[in-house]
């Protein structure tokens, strides 16, 4: 069995970016989400590349899992840039063939526009390549907390949420297994045409969901005998604390927000 | 005087109004700092009987007494604390994402403060041996190191009393016996009565007591080497006799004449060169 299995893309590390308060890299995300757009010049660009940068850098997880992180969207990216490209009508043709005319304002706005979403994956995926699935489950049930009083269940989410994390890989391991076995009883996955093979998951899924289901109960056993009663009193092991360091990098945020807005009036 | 700390007084029960009765008037006594084992071929009643233990289920008559208290719906949350249960399955009784958070579970759901659910972290997780393994994953461990962060999140809440449901059913021979060997060396330190549930003859016996279900009753009880001179009988019931106690009674036989009946290797040798040194 693969025992380096990782959920999700966590690299482990003890760098500043690994150390922060999984809410502080959540709510800069957030933000970084909307000033993104309000990028219009070079110099507002270059504050958010720097900023960009500056957290990859820092969060010392090396280039190839931040490329591998972002393979599935390169295509997003470039038909961005190609839409922009030839859609865009805007200053002067630079170059005509066929029935394309490209105009000079399409080129920028087609790099400006994918530079942007560039951005924003780079930037998200330091979140998830920095921190811990849980660690993030904990910040969700913390964050969303104020909406207890308009009896949203929180707890409930955030323990199903753990619950389905720490099954992923036992389900993984299973449907391993079940494919196996039904393998070595003739069933054919890998050739054919495509409807046999889409025929070939039923006898995967099917014991998959009621061995699913049989854990589900077992385990719903298992934590009343333990004392499970609902949300209500109880304490947590692990805890969240804002240190000194993530007050520093929200401060230091407020500057690159600030240093936006300077680029956008002053130029 | 020994502290009665498991009383079941005439229990029967069934599952639905019209089932059949899956236990039929059962009364037995545990006291402190005991071990019983309960055994049984499936379907004798003795997975229901830790399920009635617990408040999981409730019998339709008689009573049980939990350390002075009844089990009824009103005081499951506070018999809950005083047993702990061990089920068959390691993956499905796993809540925590880690070793440490699947110990503090039963803690934090009984509001026990951090600090202190740290220090039983580290307590518990050492008297199971898996302290090295605080912050591994559950897909990481083998099913008798799972069996063992069970036991121990178990531990963390000072039960009194403490079940083993099957639980050395699904491992290997290695991971039973390193099971078997943590349950024993635990309960003499904390004086826990334990109640291990098994259909394997072999593990009751290092138990002080046994009591054999079949078919929803109580066949007997008796002390293990009680239990193991009565082999034609067990069979019957659907129950493996030890290879031991075959080999013995198949030298008793053959005009061997040994001693008392061997539970074990050690045991039988142990008559065996006895035996022969006399003669």
């Amino acid at each position: 069995m693969n025992n380096a299995l990782i959920i999700g893309q966590y690299v482990p590390g003890d760098s500043l970016v690994h150390r922060l308060d999984p809410r502080t890299k959540i709510t800069i995300i957030f933000f970084f989400v909307f000033i993104v757009f309000l990028a219009n010049n070079v110099a507002s660009y270059g504050i958010l590349t720097v900023f960009a940068l500056a957290s990859m850098f820092t969060s010392k997880v090396p280039i190839r899992f931040i490329i591998k992180g972002l393979t599935p969207v390169w295509f997003l990216i470039i038909f961005t840039f190609i839409l922009h490209l030839f859609v865009t009508r805007e200053g002067t043709v630079i170059a005509e063939f066929w029935i394309f005319k490209i105009y000079s304002g399409g080129l920028i706005q087609g790099i400006a526009i994918s530079f942007r979403f560039f951005l924003l994956i780079l930037v998200t995926s330091l979140l998830t390549l920095t921190t811990t699935p849980i660690e993030i489950t904990d910040a969700i049930e913390d964050m969303l907390h104020p909406l207890k009083r308009f009896k949203f269940p929180v707890h409930e989410l955030a323990l199903m949420m753990s619950i389905s994390l720490r099954f992923i890989p036992t389900l993984l391991q299973e449907t391993d297994k079940i494919s196996r076995a039904q393998a070595s009883r003739g069933v054919d996955f890998k050739t054919g045409p495509v409807k046999e093979r889409i025929k070939a998951i039923v006898p995967l899924l099917v014991p998959l969901f009621v061995s699913a289901f049989k854990r589900a109960e077992e385990l719903a056993m298992a934590m009343e005998a333990r004392g499970y009663q609902g949300g209500e009193g109880r304490t947590k092991l692990r805890e969240l604390k804002i240190e000194r360091r993530d007050i520093f990098i929200f401060i230091l945020f407020a500057f690159v927000i600030a240093g936006l807005f300077m680029a956008r009036t002053y130029s | 005087m020994r502290k009665k700390l498991v009383e079941f007084r005439n229990v029967s029960f069934r599952y639905g109004d019209e089932g059949p009765w899956v236990l039929k008037n059962c009364s037995f006594e545990i006291y402190e700092n005991e071990w019983v084992a309960i055994i049984g071929h499936n379907g004798s009643g003795k997975s229901t009987i830790a399920k009635l233990l617990n408040g999981l289920l409730f019998p339709q008559e008689g009573e049980i007494i939990i350390d002075g208290k009844q089990v009824n719906e009103a005081s499951i949350w506070s018999i809950r604390k005083e047993v702990g249960m061990v089920f068959q399955n390691p993956d499905n009784q796993f809540v925590g994402a880690t070793v440490q958070d699947d110990v503090a579970f039963g803690m934090e759901n009984r509001g026990v403060p951090r600090d202190e659910m740290k220090k039983r972290i580290t307590e518990t997780l050492s008297a199971v041996r898996m302290q090295d393994y605080r912050l591994i994953e559950p897909h990481r461990l083998s099913g008798g190191q799972k069996q063992r962060v069970a036991i121990a999140s178990v531990l963390a809440i000072s039960p009194k009393v403490l079940i083993l449901d099957e639980a050395t059913a699904m491992l290997d021979p290695s991971g039973r016996k390193e099971i078997m060997d943590t349950v024993g060396s635990i309960q003499h330190l904390n004086g826990l009565s334990l109640i291990t549930i098994t259909h394997d003859l072999q593990e009751v016996v290092q138990a002080d007591r046994v009591i054999v279900m079949n078919s929803g009753e109580i066949w007997k009880e008796a002390l293990p080497r009680e239990i193991f001179r009565e082999k034609d009988a067990l069979r019957k019931i659907g129950l493996d006799v030890p290879f031991v106690a075959i080999l013995a009674d198949e030298l008793k036989q053959a005009g061997v004449n040994l001693q008392a009946a061997p539970l074990n290797h050690e045991e039988l040798l142990e008559d065996l060169w006895t035996l022969h040194s006399k003669t």
